[in-house]
This record gives C-alpha cells, structure tokens and sequence, in this order.
C-alpha cells in the first residue's frame, strides 16, 4: 500500500524539494528502504554505515514515535503518514 | 551567508553567558533571502543532555523540534539552523557536531571565555558529511 512520508526542510534538496513523497510499504523499516532507494543520497543521511538509522532521525507514525512502538518493525496502513523528525545534538570535543 | 537580527545574536550571546559553564543551544527562526539565511529570532530551548554531560553537550529532542516547528509556523518563519555555546572553547564545529549535523542548516556556534562572550562563527555541513564549512556570519 502507499503511505506518506513528510520530508524535513534540510532533506528536501534530495527528494526534488518535494514536502513528502509516497512509497509502497506496509511497515517503517520498508517505508524508510523505499524512500532511500527513490532518493538514494538520503541513505547516508538516515542510515550509519552499519545499516542502522542513525540515533538523531527519529521516525514518528502520525504522533508517535516508532522508539515506543514497535520501531522499524511497527506496522503501518494506508491512512498513516510517517514523518522525519531531526533531534540535534552536539557540543565540543 | 547568515545574517542574524542584532536581537538574535544579543539573545545567543546572553544564553550563552547565562548558561555557562554549561553548553546552550537553541533554533534559529528566519527565512531564506535567494542564497543569504536571514535570521529574525531564536527560540530558546532548555538543553536536554544529561546534566553532567551538559559542560560540553547539548541536545535538542525530536519533541523540542516538533515545538519549535509548530511556534515556526504559527509566526510564519521557517527553522534556519540551530546555535548551542563552547564554554571556555573556541567556536569551532567538533567532530560530534559533524557526527549529528543534518545537511543545509546552519549550525551557529558562540564561544563563552570565563562567562563572556567571546566570538561566533556558523558553520553548513557538506552533503557527503565530509566537514563543515564556515559561512560568514553578518549581525545587522
């Protein structure tokens, strides 16, 4: 099934400046897969090099955070709309 | 280019101080003029790193962003980048910073000397993540 994914303004520039795009997934993890293999120079933006989404994309299911879900696992249907969250961190060495 | 309102940086720099020996941080609200970033106000945000930590971290939540998104639409601005402070370090983007950048924003940096300001410089990551590039910063 096609859900939406709502695409953070700094990603934007990858996805033809589009707000959100659809993919064919019925779960996170394969939403997040499709939206990188539609627009693969987000994969190094989302995901480490361990294959792992990196810990400062946070993904959310309409209100709720995956982490408190079932994670890339969680299941999602045709109304829901997946959005990328960015936590920012940082700080001297 | 990244133009900061004198109140933004007056409230960056202020933070900065107040918050010392601790790491501030907090959005940047603006819009994009062609290619300059021109930012109006900041929007403070509390640093949510552990406290111990926080004398060389900070951190935004995805839920302090959802915030800061919402305050940016209902004042019709967008989020143009972040600042955080380097207590008694200089304003220089670190490894960590490169480690947890998104590409495009506009990372500001302000250095705190012994509870004072002392400079700031922002910085854009390349898009392969490679380093972050300085951008000159105007205050008018």
């Amino acid at each position: 099934m096609s859900v939406q994914i709502l695409i953070p303004t700094p990603l934007r520039q990858f996805t033809n400046n589009l707000e959100s795009v659809a993919v064919e997934a019925s779960s996170v993890g394969e939403a997040m897969r499709s939206l990188c293999v539609k627009y693969a120079p987000l994969q190094k933006h989302l995901y480490s090099d361990d294959g792992k989404l990196r810990n400062f994309v946070n993904v959310y299911v309409n209100d709720e955070d995956i982490r408190y879900l079932q994670k890339e696992s969680t299941p999602i249907s045709e109304k829901d709309i997946l959005s990328i969250i960015p936590s920012i961190a940082g700080g001297d060495v | 280019m990244i133009k900061l309102s004198q109140a933004a940086f007056d409230a960056i720099r202020k933070h900065g101080e107040q918050a010392f020996p601790h790491e501030c941080c907090g959005v940047l609200f603006g819009k994009m003029n062609g290619e300059q970033r021109v930012v109006g106000e900041v929007f403070m945000i509390e640093n949510q790193f552990e406290e111990v930590e926080r004398y060389h971290r900070f951190l935004i939540t995805p839920d302090n962003y959802r915030e800061a998104e919402k305050v940016a639409r209902v004042k019709k601005v967008d989020i143009i980048g972040f600042y955080h402070s380097h207590p008694d370090s200089p304003s220089v983007a670190s490894k960590y910073d490169l480690d947890h950048a998104f590409p495009w924003f506009s990372y500001v940096i302000v250095s705190i000397m012994k509870n004072k300001y002392h400079d700031i410089h922002s910085w854009v990551m390349e898009n392969d993540r490679s380093k972050f590039n300085e951008e000159n910063v105007a205050i008018e």
